[in-house]
């Protein structure tokens, strides 16, 4: 039963994926000016423009060249980077930790801002207290990360300059990373000097990007534990005499959680997309900023593999959420 | 109910707040050359990052300041106020026609045109949004009409999701199969009963839109990308203000609250009109 419905979601996602590779490649394909003719020096021959051409395959027909690319990116080759003259895959991997660490730091503080609102929300249901939470929730969500950005280098940036506004790190330090997650590995070498360098450039960027989804877990979650809140089990442990926080810990949360889950797995995937101008707002070295200067560049390989790698998170996370579903669910677990 | 009542009765000042500051900085776009104080595009060095009026050294007729060109940034925030609306407008709506048609086909029909479609809406839903919409308007060229075309061609699948649902519960209820039975075909019945049914999603959803194109619309002209650069827009407005931040922070303030206060105001305005015409709540 999971197994079936495991290689269906695979199957799915690999129709997906291969959607995606066809709509960016004609997309771009379809983009005016010459991409070689912007590598060129002024005063190059047509011979010279020719060879060039030939060299990046793009002599071909689009379909040929679509199927040259498509069985590189199968056996790992995503090309050369047009701008930078490098190898695609390569350049993208050395980017994507950045992304992954400042999306992974956001989902964590949205999930804990977000779940700690629900819970007092719950608690105090009825109260000011959770007028001020749905209030606060409301323009959370409302607002997006771009003007969360805006407003966070205005605040902590400018007016209490406690933050760095740009890059990911102060570039006078010496860095013994041998990954490029700096942000994990730092902790775990216990350089925890270079550790609070690194979050102070990832704490703004990281709650622009966790507010609008730590809004829509506060609002979800609450109302569900609302729900089960009423339910016989509940009324049994307060009778037994534990207190509210603890009924909510213990006993609601379990079964509140489950609807949250499946939102938080798509919402993540909104967030990941985020990153995108939130790196450029921040100039963080990440993918999302390198994607931005492929396309001012037109370095097409370079385009093609950052969306595909996107698109390969996304559903990715899709269907991990979808497998934690059905393993959690009780109803599809003994389906 | 009682509850839906008074909830209802608390949203209406914060919608007519949202309604007043639309209305305000829309007829203000509108009547852009009459209202605004000074040229939007004359640069003046002598004049340069003016403090806005109630500070030391401004200038009386620059009520906001000046960026470092010496442009007036009231006079600017005014006429980027009409790139912002015209596309508000004209991309929801494109967005809304493809995205409503689409789900109201695969939601009635089901069967292949739902799969197809859904498949369609997959794909699109892998894109990172802001990345595609770049992309887009690298490839379409810049200008209006790019920017248009490209959030149209982005949100379209926001429409289609939900319309799509609700398409489906209204096709499995009674009064489609009544029509069914009375002999009416299968595209009347969509157009004429399926369809009147979601147009208060629809309409919620398009107030959504609007306040999500304006947001788009800054993200490429602040990433320059959108408008030609000699157009004052409310996202390169945000460019050169945060290029200038410790100088003049006036420049990115200013913009920043109507962005805000606009994308606010969409909201509450497609949030009240989803209470409004939600059945149960109602």
């Amino acid at each position: 039963m999971l197994l079936q419905r495991f290689l269906i979601r695979l199957l799915t996602m690999l129709i997906t994926l291969f959607g995606v590779a066809v709509v960016v490649f004609v997309v771009i394909r379809v983009a005016p000016g010459d991409p070689i003719a912007m590598m060129l020096p002024p005063g190059a021959t047509d011979a010279d423009i020719d060879r060039l051409r030939a060299l990046y395959g793009l002599d071909k027909t689009i379909v040929q060249q679509f199927f040259i690319w498509l069985s590189g990116v199968v056996r790992g080759d995503f090309g050369t980077s047009i701008s930078l003259r490098q190898d695609v895959l390569g350049l993208v991997f050395n980017r994507l930790p950045a992304t992954l660490e400042l999306a992974i730091v956001a989902l964590i503080m949205a999930v804990a801002l977000g779940g700690t609102t629900a819970v007092l929300g719950a608690r105090e249901r009825g109260t000011v207290v959770e007028a001020g939470i749905d209030v606060a929730s409301g323009a959370a969500l409302s607002i997006p990360d771009f003007l969360w950005g805006l407003v966070l280098i205005l605040l902590f940036g400018v007016l209490v300059p406690i933050f760095d506004i740009s890059g990911r790190v102060s570039p006078q330090l010496d860095l013994p990373f041998v990954t490029q997650f700096y942000f994990f590995e730092s902790i775990l070498r216990l350089r925890l000097d270079l550790t609070w360098d690194l979050l102070k450039h990832m704490l703004m960027p990281a709650i622009a990007l966790a507010l609008p989804l730590a809004a829509i877990i506060s609002q979800l979650l609450k109302q569900s534990l609302k729900e089960v809140l009423d339910l016989d089990y509940v009324v049994l442990a307060r009778v037994k005499g534990f207190s509210e926080t603890q009924v909510i810990l213990r006993e609601a949360l379990k079964n509140a959680a489950l609807p949250t889950l499946t939102l938080v797995g798509v919402q993540f995937t909104f967030l990941i997309g985020g990153t995108v101008i939130v790196e450029r707002l921040f100039s963080y070295e990440g993918l999302g900023n390198m994607a931005i200067d492929a396309v001012i560049n037109r370095d097409l390989p370079l385009i093609q593999g950052i969306v595909l790698v996107f698109a390969l998170l996304f559903v990715l996370i899709n269907l991990a959420v979808d497998m934690m579903y059905a393993l959690l669910n009780p109803r599809l677990r003994h389906g | 109910m009682d509850e839906a009542r008074i909830a209802r009765r608390r949203l209406s000042p914060r919608l007519w707040l949202a309604g007043g500051w639309l209305l305000l900085a829309l007829l203000a776009a509108i009547f852009a050359p009459l209202v605004a104080p000074q040229d939007p595009l004359a640069q003046d060095l002598m004049l340069e990052r003016l403090p806005p009026f109630w500070l030391d050294g401004a200038e009386p007729g620059y009520w906001l300041g000046t960026d470092s060109l010496g442009r007036d940034l009231l006079s600017r925030l005014i006429f980027g106020g009409r790139i912002a609306f015209i596309v508000a407008f004209a991309a929801a709506i494109a967005a809304c026609l493809v995205g409503s048609t689409l789900g109201l086909v695969a939601g009635y029909f089901g069967g292949w045109a739902d799969r197809i479609i859904s498949r369609i809406v997959d794909v699109w839903m892998a894109f990172p949004p802001v990345l595609f919409a770049i992309l887009l308007v690298a490839v379409l060229g810049t200008g209006l009409s790019s920017v248009i075309l490209a959030i149209g061609i982005i949100d379209w699948t926001r429409f289609c999701r939900v319309i799509r649902a609700e398409a489906m519960g209204q096709s499995r209820m009674d009064y489609v199969e009544n029509a069914r039975i009375a002999g009416y075909g299968r595209i009347g019945i969509m157009l004429r009963e399926v369809l009147p049914n979601v147009v208060p999603s629809i309409v919620a959803l398009l107030s959504l839109e609007m306040g999500i194109a304006v947001i788009v619309e800054a993200i490429l002209s602040f990433v320059n990308l959108s408008i030609s650069t000699d157009d004052p827009t409310w996202g390169g407005i945000i460019a050169e203000g945060r290029l200038s931040i410790h100088q003049a922070w006036w420049v990115l303030v200013f913009p920043l609250i109507t962005l805000i206060l606009t994308v606010l105001s969409f909201s509450q305005f497609g949030e009240a009109l989803k209470t409004r015409f939600d059945p149960v709540l109602r």
